[in-house]
C-alpha cells in the first residue's frame, strides 16, 4: 500500500465505501425523486379542481388541442392498424380454416391493448411534446413568472386544464381509434380477403365484450394523465434556453412512451384479474 | 452615500469612503413608514451551491425611482422577485407597508401581489394573446368590470404609452421597445402601488432607451407609484434615478442619491460607472424629473 500523494485529501475507507454505495444507488434515488415530483405536481394541480376561478376557456382550449388536434392522426393510424392486424390474422388462421376468427381476435387485441396503447403513443408524440414545448417556452420567456406576478397560480392556469383534458380525451380518442380500426379490419377481412361477413361479426360479438372495451378505456384515462403530466412537468421545469426546451420536449416523449408501456403491463395484470376478461368473454 | 451594514449595527460598511449609518433594529418595520415603502433585512438566497444573496439590507423610498445597479448575474432580478414573493429566501425578511411578505398565506399573497406591477426584461407577453388581451388579462382575472370598461381602460393605458391602435397586434409583430411598453401597460392596468422594471433598457438602441427612461419617469409622475428599476446601463440610471443601490458580491454595498453615487470614492462603484462609458460628471441630465434627494442614508 502506498501513501496518498502529497496534496490529495485523505479519505477514510469507510467514507470511500459509503460514497461508492451512494453512487450505485444514486440513479434509484433520482428516479424516486422524479416520480415524487410528478406526483406532487399532479396533486397540487388536481387540488385546484374544485376551487375558483374556474377558467372554462382554458379547459376548452386544452380539450381542443389534445382531442380535436389529434383526431386526424389517430383515425388514420387506427384505420391502418385494424387493417394490418386483420390481414395478419387472416393469414395466420388460414392453414386451420379459421379465417372467420380474424375479426374477433383482432377486435380483442385492439380493444384491450392496441387501441389504448397506440392512441397513447400518438398522443405522447403530438400532444405531450406540444405541451412540454409550450409550457417550457413560457417558462424560459418568463411568461410563467408573469402569471405569478399577476397573482395567477400557473399550476391552476396551465397544468390543471391539460391534465383534465388528457384524462377526458384519452378514452374518447381510444374509443374512436377502436371503432375505426374495426372498420379497417372489416374492410380487409371481409371485402379484401373474402371472410364471411356473418361469421366475422359473430366472432367479434363472441370474443369482444363490453368489459374489454372498458378495460381499454380505463387504461386510456391513466395514459392521458401520464402523457399530460409528464409534458407539463418537463415544460414547467425547463431551463437553459431553447436547448433546454428541446431537451424537455424530447424527454417528455421518451419518458411518456416508456411509462405508457410499463403502466400498461402493470394495469393489465390488475385489470385482467379484477375484470375477469382473460377467460374469454 | 451610505453602505449597507449588518443588521442592528453601527457600521462604516465594508468599503472605504463611505460614511457610517445607523440601521434600525427591526421593531419599526412592522408598521407602515411614511418614507420607506419596501424594507429588506438580512436576506439570504442560495440556489444549490450558489449563494446569490447574503445578508442583503435595503430600503426603497416611497414615490421615488429606486434603481438597483450591479453586474450581470449579481442577483438583481433575484432580489426584486423576493419583493412580491415570487421567490422565497433561505433567511431574512421583507416588509412592504409593514406587511411581512413571507408570512402571508396563499390567499393573502394573491391579494398582496396586486400591489405590484412587474415589467419583465423581455416583456414576458403571452405569445398567443393580442396586445389588447395581454393588457386586459389582469383585469379579467381580478375584477368584475364589463368588457367595455376593460376595453376602455386598456385603450387609455396604451394611448398614454403611445401605443394607440396596436390593440389587435400580436407580440411577435412588435419591436422590442413596443413590447416593453405593452408590458408596462399590462402592469399598470390594476393601478399598482409599486412598479418594478427588470432591466428595461437591455437590448434597446440609445433613442429607444431614452424613450423608455421618459416612459418610466412620466409613468411615475402620472400614477404616483414607487418605482424599482434594475439596470446596469449607467446613462439610463443617472437619467431616471432618485436613489441608487449597488448590489455587488451578494450584498448591497452602497446606497445613495444620484449625486452621492456619482461622487463616490468607492473603487468598485467608480470602476462600474466609468467603464460603462458614462463620465461621473455627466450624471443627472436636464431630463431628470424626480425631486433631488439630499440624504442618502436610512432614517
Amino acid at each position: 500500500m502506498t501513501a496518498a500523494p502529497e496534496g490529495e485529501p485523505k479519505v477514510s475507507a469507510g467514507r470511500a465505501i459509503a460514497d461508492g454505495l451512494f453512487d450505485v444507488v444514486r440513479p434509484v434515488i433520482q428516479f424516486v425523486d422524479r416520480v415524487g415530483d410528478h406526483v406532487i405536481l399532479a396533486v397540487r394541480a388536481l387540488a385546484w379542481l374544485p376551487r375558483r376561478p374556474q377558467r372554462i376557456g382554458n379547459y376548452v382550449d386544452a380539450l381542443e388541442y389534445i382531442g380535436v388536434g389529434s383526431l386526424g392522426i389517430i383515425l388514420l393510424v387506427g384505420l391502418f392498424t385494424g387493417a394490418v392486424i386483420a390481414l395478419q390474422a387472416v393469414f395466420a388462421f388460414k392453414p386451420f380454416h379459421l379465417e372467420s376468427y380474424a375479426g374477433g381476435t383482432s377486435g380483442k387485441a385492439l380493444a384491450v391493448e392496441l387501441a389504448p396503447v397506440l392512441t397513447a403513443l400518438m398522443l405522447a408524440g403530438r400532444a405531450g411534446s406540444g405541451i412540454a414545448t409550450e409550457i417550457g417556452t413560457m417558462r424560459i420567456t418568463e411568461q410563467i413568472d408573469a402569471l405569478e406576478s399577476m397573482a395567477v397560480n400557473p399550476i391552476q392556469f396551465l397544468v390543471l386544464p391539460r391534465l383534465v383534458a388528457g384524462m377526458i380525451m384519452g378514452p374518447v380518442l381510444t374509443l374512436l381509434f377502436f371503432v375505426v380500426s374495426m372498420v379497417g379490419a372489416y374492410i380487409v377481412a371481409v371485402i379484401s380477403q373474402g371472410v364471411d361477413q356473418g361469421q366475422f361479426i359473430l366472432h367479434v360479438r363472441e370474443l369482444v365484450g363490453l368489459r374489454d372495451v372498458l378495460q381499454g378505456l380505463i387504461k386510456a384515462v391513466v395514459f392521458g394523465l401520464l402523457i399530460t403530466l409528464i409534458g407539463c412537468y418537463q415544460g414547467y421545469n425547463a431551463s437553459g434556453g431553447g436547448r433546454g426546451v428541446g431537451l424537455g420536449t424530447t424527454r417528455a416523449v421518451v419518458i411518456a412512451s416508456v411509462m405508457i408501456l410499463v403502466s400498461d403491463y402493470l394495469m393489465a395484470n390488475v385489470l385482467l384479474r379484477v375484470m375477469a376478461t382473460g377467460e374469454g368473454t | 452615500m451610505a453602505t449597507a451594514p449588518p443588521r442592528g449595527e453601527l457600521s462604516a460598511g465594508p468599503t472605504p469612503g463611505a460614511p457610517p449609518v445607523v440601521v434600525d433594529d427591526g421593531t419599526a418595520l412592522t408598521a407602515p413608514d411614511p418614507r420607506w415603502h419596501v424594507r429588506v433585512r438580512g436576506l439570504d438566497k442560495r440556489f444549490g451551491d450558489n449563494q446569490v444573496l447574503a445578508n442583503v439590507d435595503l430600503d426603497l423610498e416611497r414615490g421615488k425611482v429606486n434603481v438597483i445597479i450591479g453586474a450581470s448575474g449579481a442577483g438583481k432580478s433575484v432580489l426584486i422577485k423576493h419583493f412580491m414573493c415570487l421567490l422565497r429566501p433561505d433567511r431574512g425578511s421583507i416588509w412592504v407597508d409593514g406587511i411581512d411578505v413571507f408570512a402571508l398565506d396563499t390567499r393573502a399573497l394573491a391579494t398582496f401581489r396586486r400591489k405590484f406591477g412587474l415589467v419583465f426584461q423581455f416583456a414576458a407577453l403571452f405569445d398567443s394573446l393580442s396586445v389588447e388581451d395581454n393588457c386586459a388579462f389582469p383585469l379579467r382575472e381580478h375584477t368584475k368590470k364589463s368588457r367595455a370598461e376593460i376595453r376602455d381602460i386598456v385603450a387609455d393605458r396604451l394611448a398614454t404609452l403611445g401605443l394607440a391602435g396596436t390593440q389587435q397586434k400580436f407580440p411577435a409583430e412588435l419591436s422590442g421597445g413596443m413590447r416593453k411598453r405593452v408590458g408596462l401597460a399590462r402592469a399598470l392596468v390594476l393601478e399598482p402601488e409599486i412598479l418594478m422594471f427588470d432591466e428595461p433598457t437591455t437590448g434597446l438602441d440609445p433613442l429607444a432607451t431614452r424613450n423608455v427612461d421618459e416612459m418610466i419617469l412620466s409613468t411615475m409622475e402620472r400614477y404616483k407609484v414607487t418605482s424599482v428599476v434594475i439596470s446596469h446601463d449607467m446613462a439610463s440610471v443617472f437619467r431616471i434615478a432618485d436613489r441608487i443601490a449597488l448590489l455587488h458580491e451578494k450584498r448591497i454595498q452602497a446606497v445613495g442619491t444620484v449625486d452621492e453615487i456619482r461622487d463616490s470614492t468607492e473603487p468598485y462603484l467608480r470602476e462600474f460607472i466609468t467603464t460603462s462609458g458614462v463620465a461621473a460628471a455627466t450624471a443627472r441630465g436636464p431630463g431628470h424629473a424626480g425631486p433631488a434627494v439630499t440624504d442618502g442614508g436610512r432614517p
